[in-house]
């Protein structure tokens, strides 16, 4: 059951797809299988799944999507500390009994990963229609701390507040929980939407994230890792990192490089092009992560 | 002679309704044409532009404005509330229906300026934007 795929088995796996996409993909899963056997923490994060959108012109494998990236990670001979669902778990709809559906199906398809030490938070498709109502009866509270090895997580929720807001109760207390760690610990913040004013004109901020960030910027050793614009993304506000990672079923322009922000069709000569998943693993004596994509491979 | 005074005072008086009727009838069709062709009107000495609002779309989309020349935007939303952001000027509210949204703009540089709505509204709100044009 346990068997994984080391470099060479996963080459096989990716079978024909281009010599050169195969021998870059290798690699990175290799390297990423390296990274995972030893000691460190490491961690996986997908984004965006949006169960429930069946749009085939932007993506015609919606429905396998998420179980391929599935069976990869439960692939892997090295598993990771944690997989973490930076949100937009499903794809919004008016109507409550078919949100609790997708949540349903979602769950169960996520609960196939042989990992199950695995985190949710809400993206405001999940949660920006009821605030977070349906999201917390599937998967919990929306905010929350964890910690894991030497690293401490913290989840902040701002999606389910509709106004891209984290709001004030949720500030003091992401403030309270700071409070309780060293200047020097090794910090990790989720979050769904960029904490910083990435691009508001296509609501890519957080209204009130400057405040998080304030909160933030006293620890020498905070990363944020976040979803939302479906596209790798790195970006420092002072000494903090922002790392965006790719959607999971279809890919949106770079900010504000095209008059509107519509999906990216898909492109039948590169089959799931821009979406897919990541691994994160922190530097060694230095701050950061070593960060590895990993596309989603057809079988 | 009785009977012609009488008979033109009753084709006076005929006339009369008949260009009170018209007049009427002209004013309202004005009216109508103004709102239909050009959303904005005067009040006072400052521009207002009204602007409806609905799941997903904001009408007008499209707004021309002049280099430092005051406007008032006012919002009515006809569903729920939803939210105007324009960034590159500086300016958003929220939009609340049954609620007076204004917001006064007094724009400093010529240029295409994007507005969207910040307040998720459903499957449809990443469409949900608009243009205001600031010409010289």
């Amino acid at each position: 059951m346990d068997k994984g795929i080391d470099r060479r088995d996963f080459l096989k796996l990716i079978g024909i797809g281009g010599a050169l996409i195969v021998m870059d993909t290798g690699r990175l899963a290799g390297a990423a299988d390296n990274k995972m056997a030893q000691d460190t923490l490491s961690f996986i994060q997908l984004s965006d799944t949006h169960w429930g959108f069946n749009d085939p012109k932007i993506n015609p494998d919606f429905a396998g999507t998420l179980r391929k990236a599935i069976a990869q990670i439960n692939s892997m001979k090295s598993q990771p500390d944690f997989i973490i669902f930076s949100g937009d778990v499903t794809h919004t709809t008016d109507d409550p009994k078919e949100r609790r559906r997708r949540m349903g199906e979602a769950r169960e398809i996520i609960g196939g990963l042989r990992l199950k030490n695995v985190k949710m938070m809400p993206g405001e498709h999940d949660a920006g229609l009821d605030n977070g109502e349906a999201f917390q009866e599937y998967f919990g509270t929306t905010h929350y701390t964890f910690q894991q090895k030497d690293v401490n997580f913290i989840v902040v929720d701002n999606a389910s507040d509709s106004t891209s807001s984290i709001g004030d109760t949720q500030l003091q207390w992401l403030s309270a929980e700071m409070e309780k760690l060293d200047k020097d610990s090794r910090i990790v913040v989720f979050t769904h939407r960029p904490l910083f004013e990435l691009y508001p004109q296509w609501d890519w901020w957080t209204r009130d994230g400057a405040k998080a960030i304030d909160i933030l910027m006293p620890y020498k050793n905070v990363v944020v890792f976040y979803g939302h614009i479906h596209q790798e993304h790195h970006h420092m506000t002072g000494h903090i990192a922002h790392h965006a990672a790719r959607g999971m079923l279809f890919p949106l322009p770079a900010p504000g490089s095209v008059p509107k922000r519509v999906q990216i069709p898909w492109d039948n000569d590169q089959p799931y092009k821009g979406v897919g998943y990541r691994s994160a693993v922190p530097k060694k004596d230095a701050y950061g992560y070593d960060l590895t994509e990993f596309p989603i491979i057809k079988v | 002679m009785t009977n012609i005074k009488y008979l033109l005072r009753i084709m006076v008086v005929i006339s009369a309704v008949v260009l009170a009727f018209a007049w009427v009838h002209i004013a309202r069709l004005a009216a109508e044409t103004q709102t239909v062709q050009n959303p904005v009107a005067n009040q006072g000495h400052e521009q207002v532009i009204k602007i409806t609002v609905k799941r997903f779309d904001y009408t007008p989309n499209k707004i021309r404005l002049k280099k430092g020349v005051a406007v008032t935007l006012v919002f009515t939303s006809l569903d729920r509330t939803h939210g105007f952001n324009c960034p590159g000027l500086g300016v958003r509210t929220d939009i609340v229906p049954g609620k007076s949204n204004t917001l006064r703009i007094v724009p400093q540089k010529a240029g295409r300026y994007e507005f969207s709505c910040d307040v998720f509204c459903g499957d449809g709100h990443e469409d949900m934007s608009g243009e205001i044009i600031v010409e010289d």
